[in-house]
């Protein structure tokens, strides 16, 4: 409402942050390696193979799984096809102009599409229907709904409780048309759970799961995509800098913080 | 009801003036300076106000009255084949439509050099996208304290063969009898106004009158609707 | 307020709140013959046949004398643009400041970026003119500084001031409360800032409800808070607030 620029985090409250993170405190008295409750409703959109509105506080994200058939990547001819995308609409915040996509949904989409690729969580191979000529695609698309900080986290736990969910359409062979609406068996997945999570950098704390007024203070973030203890990928972003201490820091805080984001999510999933 | 055949059976079964089941709420996005979803059947659309705020950039600023600016958005899995994400030539003119279905109820003239975007969002498609976006929105106005003379309703009457229906559903409008299906997306104000009205299909102007008849009486039971979502958000027992 | 305080019920846009040749259109409402009809969401309220919406929701609209915390954007030869949130900056000039201020060391007092405290002693076509010559203006140094609806505020500061005595004696902070909804809170310790904004949070939520004094002093007993008798804190704002509009 009014005046853009003094919604960001006013240098004031900024200062209290991090002094406050000196006693090893934050402002909704979480620890620090603490994420906000979580809630994960299934199935929020009919026409989706697979959907879920993720929670995280009171930063919202939806995301869906659209399947379709296509010509298979020459190298290798018989393996599915995954595409993700990120879309921060401008209902999520007012800090987002009008326009195509910045460098934060961009990046969103390629972090959680490099953890769901690496990991192998789909079995890519089961998605081929005609060696060489068709192959399922698996699109997963990530819409931003309220934006209070990490995004990111919530669209990697969405993303991978979609496609627990999704279900293969029917393929009419003959007429070579997907049938939406009829499905036969569900997308075939590994057992793991390569949940994205972000350790950020204030000061000397290392915080995870940071709320937007702690989200525009940090200096630097790390994101690991893992499951069970095995790091499948990673990314540094924002400028400023990790010592290799911080580093080992943080791969201990996301092993420990996957476990318990595991047991939430698996309890929200039924 | 003086359509064609009384006896027309919808194919689910509703009568001719009878609309999908509606849910409405508002206030479901935090961030936002008004919100509020509307659901008609299968049909959901979600709706934030973010304003009236400085507009940027200056030279755009109107000193004499305000600016509303409206987006609409499809999400790609809303429907049954996927729409690549960004803006279509679709969403565009939808987007226009919705503004001008509501600005004339925004007094608009209370804010100059300001702008008031509204932004709409389909989470689930099966025809009526627009009203549902134009109900939500309409809310979103309301609930973020935006000056206005009257709530805006918005309904989709149609032509099914020769029987004129209300409220149509995704199979109708693929609906291939006869004449086939004639879309009439109206929107109106709660004083009986019309905001929004478009057509695709063949109809003859004493028809389209009932239809427009139709459309009103829709719109006065959505109206209703619409308020109380309104009222409903605010409790006023202490819930403690 | 007078003694037959009509219930109040929420209206939406263009609902007739009552219908009679004696009522008066007052703020929020228009005269429709011999409606009197809303245009905004919000409170009916009616007193002596004067009828008016509370509104919930909706833009800070700028007074003369008005308290306002804003964040500096520009340095200008003269003075600082300040943003309050309204369409137009508002100005602070150099002649506004306590103490003489030299052209060449105006970002002493404020850069670009840094909050203050201001009051709106000037408007014209030109915009909005602010002061920091009185006691308790100027650049915020520490604290926490959040927002909220504008339309709240005489709610969190209460009838002459005694919701905001209430925090006080609970919390021990200052706190300043901008009409344009940004509000800054200083205490000796972060906890009691943070208790501070979650009471202030809590009247945002139940704004609308009567006998509100009482409700926050339970919700402080609740939750822990002890009152401080002995008064530390300076009054430095009690005559700089706006009179009230509701009541408790």
């Amino acid at each position: 409402m009014g005046g853009d620029e003094i919604e960001i985090t006013p240098e004031v409250t900024a200062e209290r942050i991090r002094k406050y993170l000196e006693q090893e405190k934050r402002f909704d008295g979480r620890k620090l390696d603490e994420f906000r409750d979580i809630i994960i409703e299934e199935d929020v959109s009919k026409k989706a193979e697979g959907s879920v509105r993720v929670k995280l506080g009171k930063t919202e994200v939806l995301v869906g799984i659209k399947m379709d058939v296509a010509a298979p990547y020459p190298d290798p001819p018989n393996k599915g096809n995954l595409m993700v995308t990120a879309e921060f609409l401008p209902l999520s915040s007012s800090r987002i102009e009008l326009g195509p996509p910045k460098f934060d949904s961009i990046e969103v989409g390629r972090i959680i599409d490099r953890g769901i690729r690496e990991s192998k969580l789909i079995d890519l191979e089961k998605l081929c229907i005609i060696e060489g000529e068709k192959v399922w695609t698996v699109f997963i698309d990530i819409y931003t709904i309220n934006d209070d900080g990490n995004i990111l986290d919530a669209a990697g736990i969405g993303a991978v409780a979609a496609l627990k969910l999704a279900k293969i359409p029917k393929y009419d062979t003959e007429k070579k048309k997907v049938l939406y609406g009829e499905y036969e068996g569900k997308m075939p997945l590994r057992k793991m759970n390569p949940f994205a999570i972000t350790v950020h950098k204030i000061g000397k704390h290392l915080i995870l799961d940071p709320t937007r007024e702690e989200e525009d203070v940090s200096e630097t973030r790390i994101t690991v995509g893992s499951s069970d203890g095995v790091i499948y990928s990673l990314q540094k972003g924002n400028s400023s800098y990790f010592s290799v201490e911080e580093i080992e820091e943080s791969f201990k805080i996301v092993e420990k913080a996957w476990k318990e984001l595991f047991k939430k999510v698996e309890a929200q999933l039924k | 009801m003086t359509t064609k055949d009384s006896n027309f059976k919808r194919p689910d079964g509703r009568k001719l003036d009878e609309l999908r089941e509606f849910e409405a709420k508002v206030g479901i996005i935090p961030n936002a300076d008004g919100s509020a979803m509307y659901r008609s059947g299968d049909t959901i659309a979600i709706a934030a106000v973010y304003g009236p705020k400085k507009m940027h950039p200056q030279h755009s600023q109107n000193p004499e009255k305000g600016t509303l600016r409206c987006t609409y958005n499809m999400n790609s899995f809303s429907v049954s084949e996927r729409i690549r994400p960004g803006p279509s030539r679709r969403s565009t003119e939808i987007s226009k439509i919705t503004e001008w279905a509501l600005e004339p109820v925004l007094m608009l003239e209370k804010f100059p050099n300001m702008v008031v975007d509204i932004h709409i969002n389909i989470i689930q498609a099966d025809a009526g996208t627009r009203c549902a976006g134009i109900n939500a929105a309409a809310m979103a106005l309301a609930h973020a304290g935006i000056p206005m003379r009257d709530m805006v309703s918005s309904v989709s009457v149609g032509k099914l063969d020769k029987t004129i229906v209300v409220d149509l559903s995704k199979e109708e409008e693929d609906y291939e009898e006869g004449e086939g299906p004639t879309d009439i997306p109206i929107s109106m104000t709660h004083s009986g106004n019309i905001t929004h009205f478009q057509l695709d299909g063949k109809i003859e102007p004493k028809q389209l009158m009932e239809a427009i008849e139709m459309a009103k009486k829709a719109c006065e039971k959505i109206y209703e609707v619409q308020k109380k979502a309104l009222k409903d958000s605010i409790n006023m027992e202490d819930t403690d | 307020m007078s003694e037959t305080e009509h219930k109040r019920t929420v209206v939406i846009p263009g609902e007739t709140i009552v219908e009679g040749d004696n009522y008066l259109p007052g703020d929020g409402t228009e005269k429709q013959g011999k409606k009197i009809v809303a245009f905004r969401y919000g409170l009916a309220e009616e007193s002596n046949k004067l009828v008016k919406v509370i509104p919930l929701s909706g833009v800070y609209q700028p007074r003369r004398g008005n308290i306002v915390i804003g964040k500096c954007n520009l340095i200008t030869f003269n003075g600082w643009v300040i943003d309050i949130g309204t369409a137009e900056n508002a100005f602070l000039p150099i002649m506004e400041t306590p103490r003489f201020v030299s052209k060449d060391r105006l970002d002493e007092v404020m850069k670009i970026g840094d909050i203050c405290v201001a009051q709106i002693f000037g408007m014209s076509g030109r915009g909005i003119d602010l002061t920091i010559k009185s006691r308790g203006l100027g650049r915020i140094d520490e604290g926490i500084v959040f927002k909220i609806n504008s339309n709240k505020v005489p709610r969190v500061i209460g009838k002459e001031g005694s919701m905001i005595r209430i925090i006080r004696d609970y919390t021990n902070c200052d706190i300043t409360v901008g009409q344009n909804g940004f509000i800054w809170i200083k205490g000796d310790k972060i906890e009691d800032e943070l208790f501070a904004k979650r009471a202030i949070l809590f009247i945002t939520e139940k704004s609308f409800l009567d006998g509100l004094t009482e409700r926050v002093e339970d919700w402080f007993k609740k939750n822990g808070g002890v009152k401080r008798e002995n008064k530390k804190y300076e009054e430095k704002q009690e005559d700089n607030f706006e009179g009230e509009r509701n009541d408790n």
